[in-house]
């Protein structure tokens, strides 16, 4: 097929033409019109951009928790009168055992969330970014050695090693990060081992190479970008499975202790009184699925603005 | 007059994209008898649609609409689906341009043949068999046993194409569309498929539609040539009369090629007049 | 300016090992264009590889400027050697815009005035600085080809490797590009090795040139030999006659190309 440029019949005018234009006069202006694009075709997508919304509304929950929150997270009311209370016009979402306000503790709980979610990301994704573009670009032994390690990693369950590690390290959140951490780095530095290898054999790379660039510079500033979009579309859909790896570990005992209210832990306590008083374990359950639906919801629709020959 | 074997009129292929409608053929008319008509543009001239739509393998948002577009009498526009799929593959064939994207990786050679001889005759697989042998043996191949029990990767370019050749001609059919069947060769291979295709074409008196952007080729190999340009026909000649030609684009094409005969420096470059698009 | 003696290109060992070049020698004056023309797998395309470090030399010598080569090449080679790819959509970075395509080589090697430069050699390529901040799925065919010049000439080099520049465009973009390099060459002063399948293209630009079959080098010619028809080996003058069209074995004449 031949696809080359031919008159279009309609024309953008105003501010879209500039962002929108050919001929861009500055730096910003052609990275402007690039992610302008990028966005267009993101909000075509009405799904994608509830998953935003839930993903902003997580992140402005938990820079606003202090305000938003009616009561403390952690200090009870009185255990004889506020225990387990339904949900009411004072207590939204009613009360647990320890006679604390479920909906503060909800609210609070966002920062444990989030904080879990970008720790993660911070850690796997450069691991996995690293290692991936690393053994693929050179090849040989170091692709070797680096893959056989990648593969012993993904080898094992990823919750029974992070419960492994946490048993190692003690329980506590940040133990329970790092194990969740160094579990979930080895998907990503295969798909980016993939996508280094499609890469590293184009002509953009040679012609960089007989520019004289040395090995880490074609790495970082020429493989890298290209594997970024991917990635990101690929941690973005993990998000939910972080979140429910960290609050499996709550569950279990083994993540953030009481009485930090992280969302897992609130479903374990809850799961005493599920018959009678299901709102303790319900509302912090319905949060996780909220939160974890909104990621995978953005993950797809960044697939479909990043990663366009995977959206089919 | 007999009745030409393929009636094309004002045949317009729109891409209806978010950033508008992009028409990429703009009313073309042609009539093709039992001849070699060649359709020779630059990319985005609209050479292959036109190719495609005359198939209706136009891709999805595509939309092709003419005042004419008949086959043998048959009118492929209101033909039901299961006439045009008789028609595709059986009495029309389409050669493509990289034999490595168009024979399925998974399937001999031989199979493949087979299966699209069945598709369209009812055959015994002995017969279908001996056919697509014959077949293989039609376009020159050495040794028509061994090629036909190989994998598409396990053969050359050339020899892959002449495999598409085969299945593409093992119906029969009447009219050929070959779109770039060469331009994936190298020179040499190329002029030996051309021949080949040359003389299935002429014995079969089948109807061919060669497209391409080699103005060179295609006026050595066609009798007619149709000259495309912004998805419109700027020209129809007599191949052999290319060098009177009339319209600056197609005398342009011609002028900017190195030659091996001329030693012109700076070479004459193409100077597009937005008048032509119009 | 460039000299090749028995040149060998190996690649993989045991059952998978191809000689994809065998013993090719050529020789290439400054200023001088030099053509390498064959069919695919005739190792043409390798034996430029193997001159810039992209393919092994597993024997022979390669020359620069009177100096042996040395793997890995060194910075000073890079200055002197630049290539132009074949496919123009491949070549750049979808992700840089022409402006960071063509600062990279100035970064790498820690030249300064890159605002000037980088306007210079979209100048040189005969694109104005509208350009600059493009990306390249905003470029056409040729444009993007000029951008691969553009960025192979900002070094300043003296040798240009030239891989098919011209097979992926248009007829009359192959005008445009033939005719900006053999006004860059002589206005440059570069040497030139040009690798292409199509004689005609190689006779217009090169003065010698040597033509491959199965990485072996057949003869060694002329342009000037070629257009008169001049060739002593058969492989050379089914060439030439391929690329004169398509003949029928029916006496029909040839047809001779239109000027």
């Amino acid at each position: 097929m031949t696809g080359a440029p031919l008159p279009l019949a309609s024309q953008p005018s105003g501010m879209r033409a500039w962002l929108l234009s050919p001929e861009p006069h500055s730096r910003w202006q052609a990275r402007l019109g690039r992610f302008y694009l990028g966005w267009r075709a993101f909000s075509r997508n009405p799904l994608a951009v509830i998953g935003l919304g839930i993903v902003l509304l997580l992140i402005l929950v938990a820079i606003f928790a202090d305000v938003i929150a009616p009561y403390s997270p952690v200090a009870g009311g009185d255990l004889r009168t506020q225990r387990l209370l339904p949900p009411s016009e004072a207590y939204w979402f009613g009360t647990d055992d320890q006679a604390r306000d479920i909906f503060s503790r909800v609210i609070h709980g966002s920062r444990i969330t989030l904080f879990v979610v970008v720790l993660v990301a911070l850690i796997a994704m450069p691991i996995g970014l690293l290692v991936g573009t690393v053994s693929g670009y050179l090849g040989g032994w170091v692709d070797t050695v680096l893959m056989r390690i990648t593969d012993i990693f993904l080898a094992f369950p990823r919750l029974i090693l992070a419960l492994a590690f946490v048993a190692a390290l003690g329980p506590g959140i940040e133990n329970a990060i790092i194990a969740i951490a160094i579990t979930s780095w080895p998907p990503y530095a295969r798909i980016a081992r993939a996508e280094t290898l499609m890469i590293r054999n184009s002509d953009f790379i040679a012609a960089v190479k007989l520019q004289g660039a040395s090995t880490p510079r074609i790495i970082l500033g020429h493989v890298v970008p290209l594997c970024l979009s991917s990635l990101i579309v690929r941690v973005t859909l993990d998000m939910a499975g972080i979140i429910l790896t960290a609050a499996g570990l709550g569950f279990l005992g083994l993540g953030a202790q009481p009485p930090m209210p992280e969302w897992g832990a609130m479903v374990a306590t809850g799961r005493n009184y599920l018959i009678d008083q299901w709102w303790v374990a319900a509302m912090p359950g319905i949060a996780i699925f909220v939160v974890s639906l909104g990621f995978n919801l953005l993950g797809d629709g960044l697939r479909d603005v990043l990663d366009p020959k995977a959206a089919k | 007059m007999t009745k030409p074997l393929l009636d094309v009129e004002d045949l317009r292929v729109r891409f209806h994209l978010r950033t508008g409608t992009v028409e990429a053929v703009r009313g073309v008319s042609f009539q093709l008898g039992r001849e070699r008509l060649g359709i020779v543009g630059e990319s985005g001239s609209g050479k292959s649609q036109t190719g495609r739509a005359i198939l209706g393998l136009t891709p999805p948002p595509g939309e092709v609409t003419a005042k004419r577009l008949a086959f043998d009498g048959i009118d492929l526009q209101t033909a039901s689906k299961k006439t045009l799929r008789t028609l595709r593959g059986g009495r029309i064939s389409m050669v493509m341009q990289d034999p490595k994207y168009s024979l399925n990786p998974v399937m001999t050679i031989g199979d493949q043949i087979i299966e699209a001889y069945r598709a369209h005759a009812r055959a015994r697989k002995a017969e279908a068999r001996d056919r697509a042998l014959a077949m293989l043996e039609a376009v020159k191949m050495r040794d028509p046993g061994r090629v036909f029990s190989l994998y598409p990767h396990e053969v050359s370019g050339g020899m892959g194409q002449r495999a598409m050749i085969a299945m593409m001609l093992v119906t029969d059919p009447d009219l050929l569309i070959a779109d770039e069947p060469t331009s994936a060769l190298d020179v040499t291979v190329s002029m030996e498929v051309l021949r080949i295709l040359d003389e299935l074409v002429s014995e079969r008196g089948m109807g061919l539609i060669f497209i391409s952007h080699d103005l060179k080729l295609v006026s050595s190999f066609c009798d007619r040539v149709l000259v495309m340009y912004a998805g419109r026909v700027v020209e129809e000649l007599e191949a052999k009369n290319l060098r009177e030609a009339q319209h600056p684009y197609t005398q342009g094409l011609m002028r900017c090629l190195p030659t091996l005969a001329n030693d012109v420096r700076p070479l004459p470059t193409l100077n597009r007049d937005p008048a032509w698009a119009l | 300016m460039l000299d090749i003696q028995n040149l060998n290109v190996v690649f993989g060992t045991g059952r998978l090992r191809v000689e994809a070049v065998k013993n090719v020698s050529f020789h290439v004056e400054q200023g001088a264009a030099y053509g390498l023309v064959g069919e695919s797998g005739s190792g043409k395309s390798t034996v430029l590889r193997a001159i810039c470090g992209l393919a092994p030399i597993t024997s022979g010598r390669v020359s620069v400027d009177g100096n042996a080569v040395t793997t890995p090449r060194g910075k000073a080679f890079y200055r002197t050697v630049q290539m132009v790819f074949q496919d123009p959509y491949a070549s750049l970075h979808p992700r840089h815009t022409v402006d960071r395509t063509l600062s990279e080589p100035l970064a790498i090697h820690g030249e300064k005035d890159a605002e000037a430069r980088i306007l210079q050699a979209l100048k040189e390529v005969g694109l104005g600085p509208s350009f600059r901040f493009r990306y390249p799925h905003q470029l056409s065919g040729g444009q993007r080809q000029r951008i691969a010049i553009a960025r192979a000439l900002i070094l300043r080099p003296k040798v240009l490797l030239l891989d098919e520049p011209t097979s992926a465009l248009d007829a009359s973009v192959q005008a445009e590009i033939l005719n900006l390099l053999d006004d860059l060459r002589r206005r440059l002063g570069l040497t030139y090795i040009l690798v292409s399948h199509d004689l005609a293209v190689v006779a217009h630009l090169c003065e010698r040139l040597l033509v491959m079959q199965h990485g072996e080098a057949v003869e060694e010619t002329t342009a000037a030999a070629l257009r008169s028809g001049a060739a002593s080996n058969d492989y050379t003058q089914s060439l030439i006659q391929a690329s004169q069209g398509f003949t029928r074995v029916a006496p029909q004449p040839a047809q001779a190309p239109a000027a």
